[in-house]
């Protein structure tokens, strides 16, 4: 089943000067796949998964999100689907400041129409990313490492079948981005579908397969022939 | 919508709690212009009602004719008419016991002036007040030491003195007064009694006068008119109806027939309409001291807006991240509202107790030094501060507000 669909879509800004910062994309994502999202800098990655992720809409083309039309739906719906079917993890954590780990993680349950044990979920997913011990911590009193997976676990609460990543080991060292990078494997082995945003290589294969993203366009989309399974022990680079 | 609100109120409140400086901060604007307008209006209510019970202190009772014409109920007019000599001598006796105004306890006139009073090497500047002997039935003062004066020695122009009781002090300290002889412009006279202290009564101080038989006054004065008289009536359903006895007879006194009032050449009025005069003034001063407080609660509000305007930018990604984990405009737009909302509220109930405490502080001291001050705070005055403020926040919230629900979440994630 796919899980996303486009066709032909790109993303323009300016009105009488356009820049393209995406042109004519076509691929789907099956449930339960783990793609990397690969480009250098500027390439226009980032634009693709503000769309992906309901953040951004694209200027044409179509984008079948679960089978939906998402040109067909307003504000509010994008909302509603950014909270319950996407997550989000970021380079630079996105933690509310001054804000215990157990409230931040809580953040998206605010806005979730299904708030049904909502502090048991908290506390389970903290569990999944080992930070147990780390609930009651303000967020800047934990280490990068701990950001990131306090952001995951955010991402995570509300059972989304998608977990966009935009390069989440970019402010890590490179234990703490194994770390993160080995959840983000386990939660795909559990079913979760993962995007991740990246620009290195060796990031971008630990996924099942790899889109390259050159200047807007779109320019391979491989399989991975060995996928690099990462430990807590292994060191990316 | 209901869960809306909800979601809304408590990322609010924990918004707040996590940045208590900037919060505290931005409440002492409206914590300071809600005591404000508090302690002013409780103390516009104390001093009206000292002030109004000077003047009902006074006896209800009582009548005064002004010279000079004045609208009805317009008591200013006569009371800073000095130069119209239209009031003599002998209309006060024409009033007294005249059995077409029965129901007139006693009436007194009077004139008034300042000057040194002397005795011995010892000097005081005090009011001088020429009377008739009729003074302390019309005044319900009473006599400490000696007597008052007598009719006979006000019509025999004697030169007699009644001193209250504050220059008695200030001339002869505990010394003894009666049959001492005080030099007033030149002249000498005796004195033949001390009236007991009363402190000031409907504006006037009792105590620090002299009292001399009018006639006495009138001839060292050189003039021939009255400033004041003063009517006691036997009870209050008859103050109307002496009013009129009082124009009718001076009327006739004056040679004036046109009874209709206008061509009067003095004026009639009863403390009651001074009392309500004095509640028109003191009204309007209340509402201007409280609108000038309420300023203040302006410049609070203003200082919200301020205060969230740097809030929203510095809360950018926080305001890009909720967007990203599925809050929608309305969310935002509300969660910032009600910071505003909960801000000037907690603040102005800060500012309610404030102003109790500081308004009851208030009162303790001016009871402390001798004044009957009412403690007033009315229940309307603190829904109207709670009413006035919450305005305030979210007239003020808004702009920041809407500024907030439509940034671009991908900007805001972005923001640096």
């Amino acid at each position: 089943m796919n899980i996303i669909e486009i066709k032909n879509l790109s993303r323009t800004y300016g009105d009488e000067v356009k820049t393209y910062a995406l042109i004519n994309a076509s691929f789907s994502i099956q449930k339960g796949e783990f793609v990397a999202i690969m480009g250098p800098s500027g390439s226009g990655k980032s634009t693709l998964m503000h769309v992906l992720g309901l953040l951004d809409r694209a200027t044409s083309g179509t984008y079948l999100f679960e089978n939906r039309d998402v040109s067909t739906l307003n504000d509010n719906e994008l909302a509603v689907l950014r909270n319950e079917e996407i997550g989000f993890v970021f380079q630079a954590f996105n933690l509310l400041p001054r804000t215990t780990v157990f409230k931040n993680v809580a953040l998206p349950l605010i806005y979730a129409r299904d708030k049904s044990e909502g502090n048991k979920r908290v506390r389970d997913i903290l569990e999944k990313v080992n930070l147990s011990h780390r609930l009651g911590y303000l967020t800047n009193q934990i280490s990068g490492g701990e950001k990131q997976r306090v952001a995951i676990a955010r991402a995570l609460i509300n059972n989304p079948s998608v977990v966009f990543a935009d390069e989440p080991t970019g402010n890590l060292d490179s234990k703490s981005g194994v770390q993160v990078i080995e959840i983000l494997q386990k939660l795909n082995d559990e079913g979760h579908t993962i995007i991740l945003v990246t620009h290195e290589t060796e990031t971008a294969e630990c996924a099942d397969r790899v889109i390259n993203i050159v200047d807007g366009k779109i320019v391979s989309d491989k399989r991975v022939k060995s996928k690099k399974r990462v430990s807590a022990n292994d060191l990316i680079k | 919508m209901l869960q809306q609100i909800t979601q809304a109120a408590i990322s609010s409140i924990s918004s707040l709690w996590e940045n208590k400086v900037r919060s505290i901060i931005t409440m002492i604007g409206i914590v300071i212009g809600v005591s404000s307008v508090l302690i002013i209006m409780s103390i516009g209510v104390g001093a009206q009602s000292l002030i109004l019970s000077q003047i009902e202190s006074l006896g209800s009772n009582l009548i005064s004719v002004s010279p000079g014409h004045a609208e009805e109920g317009d008591m200013l007019a006569g009371f800073f008419n000095f130069a119209v000599t239209t009031l003599k001598y002998n209309d006060v006796t024409y009033l007294r016991s005249n059995r077409y105004a029965p129901n007139l306890v006693d009436v007194a006139g009077y004139n008034r002036g300042f000057g040194v009073v002397k005795w011995r090497s010892e000097s005081y500047d005090t009011s001088l007040n020429g009377t008739t002997a009729s003074y302390l039935t019309v005044e319900g003062s009473e006599i400490e030491v000696g007597r008052f004066f007598t009719e006979e020695e006000e019509i025999n122009l004697s030169r007699v003195a009644v001193l209250g009781s504050a220059v008695k002090q200030e001339l002869f300290g505990e010394s003894d007064t009666v049959g001492q002889r005080i030099k007033i412009g030149g002249a000498s006279y005796e004195v033949i009694g001390v009236i007991k202290e009363r402190g000031t009564v409907g504006l006037e101080d009792y105590d620090d006068q002299v009292l001399l038989p009018i006639r006495t006054t009138q001839r060292m004065m050189g003039i021939n008119h009255i400033g004041l008289i003063r009517a006691r009536v036997d009870s209050d359903e008859n103050i109307d109806k002496s009013i009129e006895d009082i124009k009718v007879l001076l009327r006739e006194q004056h040679g004036i027939r046109d009874q209709s009032g206008k061509s009067d050449d003095f004026s009639v009025g009863s403390s009651v309409q001074t009392l309500s005069l004095v509640t028109t003034i003191t009204d309007g001063l209340r509402f201007f001291l409280t609108a000038m407080a309420a300023l203040s609660l302006l410049v609070g509000g203003i200082g919200i807006m301020n205060i969230m305007l740097i809030s929203v930018t510095e809360r950018t990604r926080e305001i890009g991240l909720r967007k990203a984990v599925g809050a929608n405009n309305f969310d935002i737009l509300g969660q910032f509202l009600l910071e505003a909302v909960f801000v000037t509220g907690l603040g102005s109930i800060i500012g309610i107790v404030i102003g109790i405490i500081v308004s009851f502080l208030i009162a303790i001291g001016v009871r402390f030094a001798g004044f009957d001050w009412a403690f007033v705070i009315s229940p309307s005055s603190i829904v109207l501060a709670l009413v006035v403020s919450a305005g305030i926040g979210l007239f003020f919230g808004y702009y920041p507000a809407l500024k907030a629900s439509k940034l671009d979440p991908i900007e805001a994630l972005r923001y640096e």
